[in-house]
């Protein structure tokens, strides 16, 4: 099980993610996102992948779920 | 040679009741010398005479610092790691309304040397650095002499060195003192890694409070019995405590964890005014309405409850002259420009929180207050470290505890006549 967590020092804030994984983020009103930390599987973590590949800093991470 | 004339911890009780730590102190216009540590203390025992970590764990000394870790687990999580590890001291005590650190550090630095040397030779570390504010020159002074009069004979294969830090509220946290102590930058990283893992030249580190360090130089000669005699059974010990606001005799006292709030206001000569409300733990602490904080102790279990926590155990008395939503929107105004500005909800978050404080306070119109409680919401667990949550607490408190003077506020009307919450200026 993975769960997708974000560094926020190095998130910019460019939004990306909450539009490919609308299952577990969406933007504050500054634009930086808010993320569930509900573990991500079948179609969600298919989005979720897609999504830390486009994220433009790096900054989105896909973590194996500890607490499974 | 003042080492071998010294008796040893065995000749020498540990302190019947308090105080404890500050018992050392000898002088109160000079850090005490190498002779009256040891007259007062005796030697620390050799490494090879006691398991430290099972003494600590014995003891069940809690971090002192703010967050009250158990010492004897990071101790573990820190020997377990592969590679020669390295111990920080952590004495920058960055928080405006705390002053135990400082008073530590530049009354018994040989105290919180001991301390950090025993860490690191219970450890197998050969270097331990004492961190200090760059701002505190009485107490770089302390360590510098300390040190040196301590020669190599004392801390055998342990380099004992004191390093300035910059000075600032976040500069203090742990990842921002390895940071700063690797790279020169004083802002906290994303963990993982933590210390522990990769710390001070990628080496598993040890980073304590100067105060817990301390408390473990007592622990190593006086054992964990002794250390247990005063406390609870879960907080056991005394702990350094500052208190400031309206009260006769501000300043850093010593108490046993446990002791009602009203006995350490006793301590400090009794209250000078009416009082409002006591702010307790710091900047990233609470408010408590002064009649809820009538029968609170200076205890985490006691504290949770009321919605508080004890944290590193700084404490103001607000008196009825000062206005709660005032002294609140000037920390909230502390708290934000003190971000270290690398994340977003933080730099935008906790500003959004202080303009609205400082718009209540400024008695103008206000946002909707359902946007407040959202941001205070939205920005908890969203930095890379806790300076949020913690000023997002301190808000939350001041909403609940200054309802009154909101709605007093919200109407027009204010009744402070000073102000008494210190927030510096922060060079931004």
């Amino acid at each position: 099980m993975k769960r997708v967590r974000v560094n926020p020092i190095a998130c910019e804030g460019h939004g990306l993610c909450a539009e490919l994984l609308p299952e577990r983020i969406e933007l504050d009103e500054w634009g930086f996102p808010i993320v569930d930390p509900e573990p991500v599987t079948g179609e969600a973590a298919r989005h979720a992948a897609r999504a830390v590949e486009a994220c433009p800093t790096l900054a989105l991470l896909l973590e194996a779920d500890i607490r499974t | 040679m003042t080492a071998i004339r010294a008796m040893s911890a065995a000749e020498i009780a540990g302190p019947p009741g308090l105080p404890r730590l500050l018992a050392g102190v000898t002088s109160a216009d000079a850090p005490a010398t190498l002779d009256e540590h040891l007259s007062v203390y005796g030697l620390l025992p050799s490494p090879s005479a006691v398991d430290l970590t099972v003494l600590v764990e014995a003891s069940g000394l809690l971090g002192r610092g703010g967050a009250g870790f158990p010492t004897a687990t990071k101790l573990r999580a820190v020997a377990a790691r592969r590679g020669r590890p390295i111990v920080v001291a952590n004495g920058t005590e960055g928080e405006p309304i705390s002053g135990k650190d400082k008073v530590l550090v530049r009354y018994l630095p040989h105290l919180v040397l001991d301390g950090a040397a025993a860490a690191a030779q219970a450890l197998g570390a050969r270097e331990a650095i004492v961190a200090v504010s760059r701002t505190d020159r009485e107490g770089l002074d302390a360590l510098s002499a300390a040190i040196a009069e301590r020669g190599a004979g004392l801390d055998k294969r342990v380099r004992l060195r004191a390093v300035a830090v910059p000075d600032g509220f976040v500069a203090g946290e742990e990842t921002a003192l390895v940071q700063f102590l690797n790279r020169g930058v004083a802002k906290p990283t994303f963990t993982p890694p933590l210390p522990f893992e990769r710390g001070v030249g990628k080496a598993p580190t040890l980073v304590q409070n100067v105060e817990t360090l301390a408390q473990l130089a007592l622990i190593a000669r006086f054992g964990s019995d002794w250390f247990r005699e005063v406390g609870t059974a879960d907080e056991p010990g005394s702990a350094l405590v500052t208190i400031s606001g309206a009260v006769a005799e501000p300043g850093v006292y010593e108490v046993a964890l446990g002791t009602p709030l009203r006995e350490l206001v006793a301590l400090a000569g009794g209250v000078t005014e009416h009082v409002r409300a006591f702010l307790v733990g710091g900047f990233f602490g609470s408010w408590l309405g002064e009649r809820e904080a009538a029968e609170a102790s200076l205890l985490e279990a006691d504290l949770r409850p009321r919605g508080a926590k004890l944290g590193a155990r700084a404490i103001v008395v607000l008196p009825t002259s000062a206005c709660g939503i005032c002294e609140s929107a000037r920390a909230m105004r502390y708290l934000a420009d003190s971000s270290a500005a690398q994340c977003g909800p933080c730099i935008y978050g906790l500003d959004a929180i202080a303009r609205w404080f400082e718009r209540l306070s400024a008695r103008q119109r206000l946002d909707e207050r359902k946007q407040l409680t959202r941001w205070i919401q939205q920005v908890r667990g969203r930095g890379a470290c806790s300076h949020p949550d913690g000023a997002a607490g301190f808000a939350t408190s001041a909403l609940r505890v200054f309802a009154h003077e909101a709605e007093q506020h919200l109407q027009g009307r204010c009744e402070a006549k000073r102000q008494v919450l210190p927030t510096p200026a922060v060079a931004r």
